[in-house]
């Protein structure tokens, strides 16, 4: 499984890629990790003409507060999310959910930017950047827009990321930054891929009501997706054995779950994961 | 000099393989080399219109483009090597390029030879190729149907061979108190040996030889085959292969991808060399299994079995592969009555071709098909008359002083003690209390479920007499050559070709046990047919009990001679020499005088002084044919845990006892074991082959098919016990694929044990997650 | 064609090598095809398999999966460069519990480890079977293998205690 031939270009500004980008004659891709992207070119289900490396972009770098946001640089790798004392503290959910990509060889690679951009529908990622309502920080010919993770996920593999445009760091609301959170994944015995992915956010310290609720789920439907009537539920009410059951079978009535012979029991995996998922947060300490 | 025997010795494979240093066939690098890719067919059944190869050859780096038409007149057809007999079997004509018809998905039609590998797909992915698709059938028992495509025209119903052993059962069935009736599908599984086939050929124009570097379990098989296709003379071909990264049966057929790229060596005067990627290994590398099974099982209200027979239809995909036939026939149908005293027994076996990838020897082959039935069909008639499956166990397996037994279809089982490991097991598992807190556990809710499967099977193949009555075309004996050098240190030739079993370590054992001398002086040399005369491979759990078999009868005529030169040199008679621990001395007069074995070694090279009609030198060789097959048998208990709410099954314990006769290396024995666990397991939970109607593979990948990993298993509990096997001087049975063997059926047994309070009595395999959790809400939705 | 290559340096076991290739050369077959080091193994095409496994300054990757050039300027180890004058431990592991048969996969599960074991010195039965979910093995059975990662971090630990004891000592 070898790739097409294609012209390597190291960038050295952003200025330049966005450049690059613009050729209309020959298509462009940006390599990041490449775990997403050099597995569909060795397939050659990509051949791009000309890949450029932003493995050396300063403005894809680095993990840092900024005002009411933590920003989390685009090529951030898997091992960084999972570790990062900033995340930990900050956005643990990310850290929680980058510690269960792939194997530990696919977490010293993989990028949250090359993952987020990829937008597999199976992927871990795209659970943890909604359900902690992220804002991408995208770089184009125009300058620099943000758009929240909700919009930015519009069909599986389908973004609304220009075809000039790259993504450079994701921006985590620091207001959730005290919040309880987990993710809960079921991977596929193969791929390792989540079968169902529920990352869960709970603003509400143990048997007091809840404030806000995020639930936000992957790998079942065929997009990430957010269980907002779930979450609603859970506002206003307690983290009991009665508020979790029900809000577990809302988020599996509503699920945006394709129709065939499956469908019942993707349903039922949301229940059980939705309800497992509450059930940890639960017993997580004060 | 202590005992090697026995001792669980560091592997001496070990030493270059931790290192980076193994001589794998990808590894080949040969001055001028060349890479060929094939060009694939997408359809499974198509008939080809034309083949477009200007824009590929016309690709720089391009040497040449070939087509099935460029080869059909130049080479043979690739055969099966196994014709079960009164089968009426029908070859299917395979040529090692298809050139009118493409018969699965990945049949080759054409071959790019360029000067890397990067060009060879560049230019392959340019080769066009029309076709004209047509109708394809996957499934075994719809493809005997009526109206279905034909994969071949000359075989009516797709029926390649019928195959039936035992009597018409009619009346016993008709007159038992209680029949069980059940389907089974063996499903497919795919090898997936973690090294992926490679090929280097070389031709050499000064000695007109040929020189094949293959990924093969039995590079003298591939050698005759290959000779009579490619037109070669064996003299002027052969076939190595150094290290092999595992086969589990998929490197024994002999494919076209080696015929195409020796074939090319030859024409282009260049070496070739074909790597398989990991996607050609799932569409291409034979798969294993495939049989829907209609099983019936006749016995007493009071547990007694009394018949067993089966209709199986076999998929053997679009070609008959090299050992296809004989899986599902002899391997199979021979041992359907399992480890029990079952007084009639029939199979009946329609081998089926379909438009899908060839199907050969997995681990097991054949065996794990018998036994799972077998094994399932206890557990099912327990549950029919209301007993426990441990004690129609015991009321029917073959009790210890029936051995030599001889089961109903004439196979001689040759020794064992079936009840004592069922015992072990019982003890180890803790069955009575264990039994209580399933009961417990039911009443929160909680399924956890306990299976047997005592199993026996039979390997060390085998008596070349059997192997010429069950139609197999090759001899099943083994050959070996014992070399001592001057210096007293040894080389060991064996036909066998071990590839992870850790024969180099064994084979060592047993030379250095016998010559008392460190095994660190002992090299095996397998896997080259330029240095050994002949050999038949290891496959078939065969390689310590019939290559084991030879080394030790070399090594014996070796010391017979040493004897003679050793009472010449102590000018005694012969009788009055003993030898032990690498000494020769007169006996009773052991102080007096001694002669070390590498002395005489010397003695015998410088041949100064030798007695009269012995020759010079020292070397020994056999070609060991063994008395019969072997019998390896077990009890393995599985406990596991079924969460409802998801269908997840989770392995809680898993104890194997098993015997295989004597033990040489006894941690080479558990990691063969645990080895044969991990796919049979795969079998029962994870793996299985799929395609959809149009014959693609939809599990083509590691992404889709799931190769058990490290996480997924609790430790193993194993123990033994030890019947030595009389088929053999070494009193070995086998033990490559025991596990693979009595796995599959126990998982299946415990988790329908766990199932059993909802009235689920049989799922197929691989029991997933939702099927699981889809069977559970169905028998809940009938009971409401 | 020109701008299809690309002109790689980086340090492999320790030299440090440059070579002008295509840039879709992977990191695997440069160090298999230009380098010579056959030890590193491609199992398969999707990133699953780990027998490819090197250590890319210090960190596990999959070398099927990582383009050579973009191994510019950094440190390669392979299972070649694992051991120095004798068997490094991991090795000495492997080999005493057993831990390969065929021993395909076992220059990508030896890497693996070497990474496992300097991120967790002590790792747990459960946290070596998560650990190597990277690594797929057809022959072990994978008991073996967990055993020679807990052999290896034994013998790694008892050996740093000594290198202590003999600096203060």
């Amino acid at each position: 499984m070898l790739t097409a031939p294609f012209e390597y270009r190291r960038a050295e500004r952003v200025e330049d890629v966005i450049e690059w980008l613009s050729d209309e004659t020959r298509e462009t891709k940006i390599l990041a990790g490449g775990h997403s992207l050099l597995p569909l070119m060795k397939l050659r289900l990509a051949t791009p003409a000309i890949l450029v490396d932003v493995s050396a972009l300063r403005e894809l770098q680095g993990v840092q507060e900024d005002g009411e946001v933590l920003r989390v640089g685009a090529f951030t790798r898997y091992v960084e999310l999972a570790r990062h004392s900033l995340i930990n503290q900050k956005a643990s959910l990310l850290s929680q959910a980058a510690n269960v990509v792939g194997d530990l060889q696919v977490r010293n690679r993989g990028t949250i930017g090359g993952s987020l951009c990829h937008a597999d529908p199976a992927a871990d990622l795209p659970a943890a950047v909604l359900a902690l309502e992220a804002q991408l920080v995208i770089l184009g010919p125009n300058g620099t827009r943000r758009e929240s993770a909700e919009a930015f996920f519009m069909a599986p593999f389908v973004t609304t990321l220009g075809r000039q445009e790259i993504l450079a760091a994701i921006e985590i609301p620091l207001s959730t930054q005290n919040a309880r959170s987990t993710y809960l994944k079921r991977p596929h015995p193969a791929s390792g891929y989540p079968v169902i992915g529920v990352a869960c956010l709970i603003d509400a310290i143990h048997n007091q009501t809840i404030g806000t609720a995020r639930l936000a789920i992957t790998g079942i439907a065929s997009t990430a997706f957010r269980a907002s009537a779930a979450e609603a539920q859970l506002v206003g009410g307690r983290l009991d054995a009665e508020t979790i059951a029900k809000a577990a079978s809302t988020a599996a009535i509503n699920a945006p779950l394709d129709d065939d012979e499956h469908t019942e029991y993707k349903q039922q995996l949301v229940q059980v994961y939705v309800s497992r998922a509450l059930q940890q947060v639960a017993a997580q300490e004060d | 000099m202590p005992q090697v025997m026995g001792q669980a010795l560091k592997r001496h494979e070990d030493i270059r393989l931790i290192r980076g240093r193994g001589q794998y066939t990808d590894d080949m690098k040969l001055p001028g080399m060349v890479y060929a890719k094939m060009v694939r067919s997408p359809y499974a059944h198509a008939k080809i219109a034309a083949v477009h190869v200007a824009q590929a050859i016309n690709l720089p780096g391009v040497l040449a483009v070939f087509t099935g038409n460029d080869l059909k007149d130049e080479l043979g057809l690739i055969p099966t090597a196994w014709i079960p007999p009164n089968s009426d079997l029908k070859m299917t004509p395979h040529p090692a390029l298809a050139y009118d018809t493409v018969r699965y998905v990945g049949d080759a039609v054409a071959v790019v030879i360029a000067e890397n590998p990067y060009i060879a797909q560049d230019a392959a992915d340019l080769v066009q190729v029309d076709y004209e698709p047509l109708r394809a059938v996957t499934n075994p028992r719809d493809a005997v149907g009526p109206g279905m495509p034909l994969v071949h025209q000359e075989i009516d119903r797709n029926i390649a061979f019928h195959w039936s052993v035992g009597p018409n059962l009619d009346d016993v069935f008709n007159q038992a108190d209680v029949v069980v009736k059940q389907e089974f599908r063996q499903q497919r599984l795919i090898p997936n040996a973690m090294e992926p086939r490679a090929a280097v050929a070389q031709y050499n124009q000064a000695t007109d030889e040929l020189t094949l570097w293959v990924t093969t379990q039995n590079p003298h098989i591939h050698r005759l085959l290959m000779s009579g296709i490619l037109g070669i003379p064996e003299h002027k071909l052969r076939v190595v292969a150094i290290d092999v990264g595992g086969g589990f049966g998929s490197k024994i057929a002999c494919y076209p991808d080696e015929v195409v790229v020796s074939w090319a060596a030859r024409r282009l005067r260049r070496p070739v060399k074909w790597t398989e990627t990991r996607q050609e290994n799932f569409m291409v590398t034979s798969h294993g299994r495939d049989h829907v099974q209609e099983v019936e099982l006749a016995g007493t209200k009071d547990g007694h079995i009394q018949a067993v027979r089966v209709k199986a239809f076999s998929n053997l995909g679009a070609y008959l592969s090299t050992a296809g036939p004989g899986v599902p026939t002899i391997l199979f149908g021979l041992i359907v009555n399992g480890a029990y005293h079952i007084p009639q027994a029939s199979a009946d076996v329609y081998g089926v071709v379909t438009h899908t990838t060839p199907v050969d020897a997995y681990r097991g082959a054949g065996r794990p098909e018998a036994t799972y039935l077998i094994e399932r069909m206890v557990d099912r008639f327990a549950a029919t008359i209301g007993m426990d499956p441990v004690a129609v166990r015991e009321l029917n397996l073959i009790e210890a002083k029936a051995f030599p037994y001889t089961n109903p279809f004439g196979l001689q089982y040759d020794s064992g003690n079936y009840q004592e490991t069922l015992k072990i097991a019982l003890d180890m598992v803790d069955y009575a209390n264990l039994r209580q807190e399933q009961v417990q556990l039911r009443k929160d809710g909680k399924y956890i479920g306990i299976g047997f499967s005592t199993y026996v099977e039979m390997c060390g193949l085998g008596p070349s007499e059997v192997a010429g009555a069950v139609g197999f075309q090759g001899g099943l004996w083994e050959s070996a050559t014992v070399r001592v050098h001057p210096t007293g240190k040894v080389t060991v030739f064996t036909g066998a070709s071990p590839h992870g079993q850790g024969e180099e370590t064994t084979f060592a054992q047993i030379v250095a046990e016998e010559l008392g001398m460190p095994v660190d002086d002992i090299e095996i040399v397998h896997g080259d047919t330029a240095r050994i005369s002949m050999g038949w491979g290891t496959y078939g759990s065969r390689t310590t009990a019939v290559g084991g078999g030879a080394i030790h009868l070399a090594t014996q005529k070796i010391i017979q001679k040493a004897k003679k030169i050793a009472a010449h040199k102590l000018e005694v008679s012969e009788s009055d020499v003993v030898f032990h621990d690498g000494v020769f001395e007169v006996q009773g007069l052991p102080e007096l005088r001694q002669l070390t074995f590498q002395a005489v070694a010397l003695d015998a090279y410088l041949a100064w002084s030798l007695p009269e009609g012995i020759e010079p030198a020292l070397e020994g060789t056999a070609f060991y044919d063994p008395k019969n097959f072997t019998y390896p048998f077990g009890a393995h208990v599985a406990v596991v845990s079924v969460d409802t709410a998801t269908g997840d099954v989770r392995l809680m314990r898993y104890i194997a006892v098993d015997d295989i006769g004597n033990i040489i290396n006894p941690m080479i024995v558990e990691g063969q074991i645990h080895g044969g666990l991990v796919q049979g397991i795969g079998q029962a939970l994870y793996e299985g082959a799929e395609f959809d109607d149009q014959g693609q593979l939809l599990t083509g990948s590691l992404l889709d098919y799931a190769v058990p990993k490290a996480r997924f298993f609790p430790r193993f509990e194993t123990a033994h016990t030890v019947t030595p096997s009389p088929h053999n001087p070494l009193g070995v049975k086998g033990v490559g694929e025991t596990g693979a063997i009595a796995s599959t059926p126990a998982i299946v047994n415990a988790v329908m044990d766990a199932l059993s309070p909802f009235g689920i009595e049989d799922l197929p395999m691989p029991l997933t997650p939702e099927k699981v959790w889809q069977a559970v809400q169905q028998a809940k939705g009938g009971r409401a | 064609m020109g701008e299809l290559q690309t002109t790689v340096t980086m340090t492999v076991n320790g030299e440090r090598v440059t070579r002008t290739i295509e840039s879709r050369v992977l990191l695997v077959h440069f160090l298999r095809e230009e380098l010579g080091l056959t030890g590193t193994h491609v199992g398969c095409d999707t990133s699953q398999c780990g027998a490819c496994t090197v250590l890319l300054d210090g960190e596990a990757v999959k070398s099927c999966t990582v383009l050579a050039v973009q191994a510019m300027g950094k440190a390669v180890t392979t299972i070649e460069g694992l051991e120095t004058d004798r068997l490094h431990p991991i090795q000495e592991g492997f080999w005493a519990k057993h831990g390969l048969q065929c021993g395909f996969c076992t220059p990508g599960a030896m890497m693996a480890t070497t990474y496992l074991l300097s991120q967790n010195p002590n790792p747990t039965e459960e946290q070596i079977r998560v650990g190597l979910d990277g690594i797929v093995c057809r022959c072990t059975g994978y008991e073996t293998i967990v055993r020679a990662v807990q052999h290896a971090a034994q013998l790694m630990n008892s050996s740093t205690q000594t290198e202590r004891s003999t600096e203060v000592g």
